[in-house]
């Protein structure tokens, strides 16, 4: 059985002249033990997707799907209270930002320990003790001494450890893992994602990685999942996706990376803007943008469907074969 | 509006030298204690020809802004020369650093700071000419529009405020910005560190089609080693204030002999065919302080081939395999 | 070259008026308030021809009228009539135009010389600063009304040296706000960019850091406006205000002191003037918090 299933996940959030669709009929499904990316840009839904699963969506807001079950409890027939033991205990999940994501006013020690003394159930002293076990496991230095040291007082690596160690303190099946290393430098990076590899690993969680950053996703991920507009347009193993992409999308971020080059004076480059709030296109919401768009994608929407070991929403999926 | 296209002969004279350049902060600890020194930049040198672009790279702390902020006249380097189209910086009388900002403009970061939300693009292009020509407001206003259509903005955007652009055309209206003064030096910093990679792909290649028609050098400031792969000539690597490595791009993104560079090179992730293992440099540690850094190198804490040497004498940059290292052990790379 | 197919033309968004509109009228309270000080604004623009007497017409026939609901009241005056036969209405429809004065005088005042002096204060810094902040922290500690009296004692009683003591007293408020504002405004990168293309002191501060720090005055200042009509009423009714026959509201309730017990309407109603409009600057001023505040938006 899945560890998280969603099926057809809608968030809606309606202002005076339209809908926005932050998230538009999105479909993932995650085993114990999965690493999924998720890859977007800028409006593209990936975080509201996961804020949506945790319940982080508030007014006015609108949350709607066919399926959101996550470890064979229904999330959508739960009380906000049950669904808040639930996704507090199992599922974990971590930020961009370390030093905003931590409450300055309180030590590292403070708030681990309430995690632990929430969700756990343990004592103080109980509490104290797992508090260093845990920053040693995620690789803090003289942990006793961090325990009474406020964020700001550290770096942003060491802070985004911090966190990390909140996150995996109730052991947890799912950690959603936010843009972890966006604000980070590249040495850091490289070392909280080892950290995270490590961690998945030993505590065999299932992680989701959501980043906009495409080399981050092909170390990390065996999945990957590309989102635009709040739709996902192409789901596939993380070496079949950059080796050879089927959505023009995918193939057309790829181009625009400077890593992808090959020492060309200019990069590719996608024509046109991400459609806001009033210009959502009425069939597919890449073909203004897309080199090999049609009429008729241009007035049909694709569904998102199976092709090639993984899923894809479009019509003609590379390389130009016809459904 | 007709731009004067400047052919780069071999032999042109430098936009930029800079040679040995410091900046020391004093940190006030108050009135019972001594100031503290922070070594900001510690004796970087380097030189930037016409149309070319000189890419300085280092993580936080290294020093890359302050380097920025120098070049750019916004603040004085404590020590050390500085050319600007053969005008000494450093001594420089006030009317003469003022004419000297025609020379240099900058290019901010957060393309969402970097200009006046109270004021329309028009206003903000043609203030750099309000306060520096005597052209008329019709003139100005005609330079602003033409200038608007280089950057690839269209015409109705001159009566807009700026909320209402994207990251990306916020950044291009910087870039034209920069360019009412026709500066012969670009200094950009992280210009295209906060924009999505397809918007990034769009502003990269405007500044290369600029530098191309203009003639224009640029001071590029980055943390992103694909980004600086693609659009430098000369690389300038820096940890904690020192220029640890520098020289051509090729030569040093081909074969880095400093640790530090190879270790930036190794953690930058790169589509390398997903799950392939590729050799891995993780650094221990983490960035000592600037107001205390380490005797001997400066990269001595975290470095995996440190020996005593490392600890003791700090290494002097010099010319090995076509470019310049500071690192007693350099020669093991080649 | 960039292709312009890259900028696809922009929607036009709704004028900034319009979208700050939608705001403000979600807000129920606000619009009550805006309304009523709309009225009181015509009620003083027009009073000469609204009100049904000369505040200044005595006629002690009628002294002490009560309203005209009441048991020996009349349609004649229907708020009654003071103690020498003034007609209340008339002189509450004129004292309007007094409050407001009071009121807008004392803000102008103080928001120009507040402004000034913090928007140099949080330019320069340095010795300037700390010497205007220590001044500014000075006046904060005095209680206000005190401090009013205290002017006003110096300079002599009346209108003219009330308004500027109040004014003198709800100073610091603008010069903190519009420092904090303007340090803020200063490490923006567009300031630096400003400065970098050689603006000279006097343009950055009112071209570039100004206009973005007027939110929080706008707002202050329509929440000063109520203060000072609150602490001229205060300073008329203790008799150092605008001084009797003057139909300012407080002035009216100083002399009305005597007949609380006897006749209510004569202290109750320049009272509830007092109230009415000063809650609705109030809402008024909470109103335009709301609209200005980014995190609000929805």
């Amino acid at each position: 059985m899945a560890l998280l299933e969603i099926e057809n996940l809608s968030v809606k959030f309606p202002s005076k002249t339209a809908v926005m669709h932050a998230v538009d009929g999105v479909s993932l499904s995650l085993d114990a033990g999965d690493v999924l990316g998720i890859v977007g840009e800028s409006g593209s839904g990936k975080s509201v997707t996961m804020m949506a699963l945790m319940g982080l969506v508030s007014f006015p807001g609108e949350v709607t799907a066919d399926k959101l079950r996550f470890d064979g409890h229904d999330l959508l027939k739960l009380s906000a209270n049950a669904r808040a033991k639930l996704t507090g205990k199992d599922v974990a999940m971590i930020f961009q930002d370390p030093t905003t994501s931590l409450n300055p006013c309180f030590t590292v020690g403070y708030q681990l320990a309430e995690t632990l003394k929430l969700h756990m159930g343990l004592d103080s002293k109980a509490a104290r003790k797992r508090s260093i076990e845990l920053l040693e496991q995620v690789g803090i230095p003289a942990p006793e001494s961090r325990l009474n040291v406020f964020p700001h007082q550290m770096s942003g690596g060491m802070n985004q450890r911090v966190m990390i160690a909140m996150a995996i303190s109730c052991s947890p099946k799912l950690l959603i893992a936010d843009e972890p290393t966006t604000a980070l430098d590249v040495t850091i990076q490289a070392q909280i994602l080892d950290l995270l590899r490590t961690l998945q690993k030993d505590l065999n969680m299932a992680l989701v990685l959501i980043t906009h950053n495409m080399g981050v996703v092909s170390e990390m991920a065996q999945r990957v999942a590309v989102m635009y507009a709040g739709q996902i347009m192409e789901t596939r193993s993380a070496h079949d996706i950059f080796e050879a992409p089927q959505h023009p999308y995918t193939e057309a971020l790829l181009a625009a990376m400077p890593e992808r080059s090959d020492g060309a004076a200019r990069l590719a480059t996608i024509p046109g803007m991400v459609p806001g709030l009033n210009d959502r296109p009425v069939g597919c919401l890449f073909a203004p943008r897309c080199t090999y768009a049609n009429n008729h994608c241009r007035t049909d929407r694709p569904e998102l469907r199976e092709w090639q070991d993984g899923m894809v929403r479009c019509h003609y999926p590379l390389p130009g074969v016809k459904p | 509006m007709s731009l004067p296209d400047k052919t780069i002969e071999a032999s042109a004279a430098p936009v930029v030298v800079a040679r040995d350049l410091k900046q020391v902060y004093k940190i006030s600890r108050g009135v019972m204690h001594p100031a503290d020194h922070l070594q900001a930049v510690s004796g970087v040198s380097f030189t930037v020809l016409p149309g070319k672009t000189l890419a300085v790279v280092g993580e936080s702390g290294c020093g890359k802004s302050t380097l920025a902020r120098m070049v750019s006249l916004i603040e004085v380097p404590t020590s050390g020369e500085l050319t600007l189209d053969g005008v000494d910086v450093v001594k420089a009388s006030a009317a003469e650093r003022h004419t000297l900002r025609r020379t240099v403009q900058l290019v901010f970061q957060n393309p969402f700071g970097s200009l006046n939300p109270r004021k329309k693009i028009g206003a903000i292009l043609e203030a750099p000419l309000e306060i520096n020509t005597t052209l008329d407001a019709k003139a100005r206003a005609e330079q602003a529009r033409a200038m608007l259509a280089l950057v690839g903005l269209r015409p109705e955007h001159y009566d807009r405020y700026p909320h209402m652009f994207s990251g990306g055309q916020r950044q291009r209206i910087a870039i034209a910005r920069a360019l009412m003064l026709k500066p012969a030096l670009i200094v950009a910093d992280e210009p295209v560190s906060a924009l999505d990679v397809s918007i990034q792909a769009q502003v990269l290649n405007l500044l290369a089609d600029l530098q191309q028609e203009l003639g224009l050098a640029y001071l590029f400031i980055s943390h992103d080693l694909g980004v600086v792969r693609h659009i430098a000539h000369d690389v300038l690597v820096m940890y904690l204030g020192h220029a640890v490595e520098q020289g051509d791009k090729k030569t040093i993104f081909a074969q880095p002999l400093h640790p530090y560079t190879q270790a930036l090179l190794a953690s930058t992730p790169g589509i390398v065919g997903a799950g392939a293992p590729r050799k891995r440099i993780v650094l221990s540690g983490e960035l000592p302080s600037p107001l205390n850094p380490p005797g001997g190198c400066v990269f001595s804490t975290r470095c995996p081939h440190v020996t005593a040497q490392c600890h003791n004498a700090r290494p002097v940059l010099r010319e090995l395999a076509g470019r310049q290292v500071a690192c007693h052990l350099a020669e093991q790379f080649t | 070259m960039t292709t312009l197919a890259d900028t696809p033309a922009l929607i036009e968004p709704p004028h900034r008026l319009r979208e700050f509109w939608d705001y403000f009228s979600t807000n129920k309270g606000a619009v009550t308030g805006l309304v009523i000080v709309l009225g009181v604004l015509l009620m003083a623009a027009f009073a000469p021809w609204i009100a049904p007497y000369s505040p200044n017409d005595t006629d002690p026939s009628v002294f002490l009228t009560p309203p005209a609901w009441q048991a020996g009241g009349s349609s004649a005056h229907w708020l009654g009539t003071d103690a020498i036969g003034r007609d209340i209405l008339s002189r509450l429809i004129h004292g309007a135009r007094l409050s407001l004065a009071i009121g807008l005088a004392v803000v102008v005042l103080s928001v120009l010389a507040g402004t000034v002096l913090g928007l140099t204060a949080g330019y320069f810094r340095g010795v300037f600063e700390v010497a205007v902040m220590r001044l500014m922290d000075i006046i904060l500690t005095l209680p206000s009304l005190l401090l009013a009296i205290v002017i006003v004692a110096i300079l002599g009683p009346g209108l003219m040296n009330a308004m500027l003591a109040v004014a003198v007293v709800v100073l610091p408020h603008y010069v903190r706000i519009t420092r904090a504002a303007v340090i803020t405004e200063m490490s923006r990168d567009y300031v630096t960019a400003a400065r970098m293309n050689g603006a000279g002191h006097l343009r950055l501060m009112f071209n570039e850091v100004l206009p973005n720090c007027t939110a929080p005055l706008i707002v202050q200042a329509s929440l000063g406006i109520s203060s000072a009509i609150l602490d001229a009423a205060a300073l008329g009714f203790l008799g150092l205000g605008a001084q009797p026959p003057s139909p300012e509201w407080g002035t009216m309730l100083a002399d009305a002191r005597e007949f609380v017990l006897r006749a209510w309407w004569v202290v109750t109603f320049p009272g509830l003037a007092i109230l009415i409009t000063v809650l609705a600057f109030n809402l008024l001023g909470d109103g335009l918090r709301d609209a200005f505040d980014p995190k609000l938006k929805r």
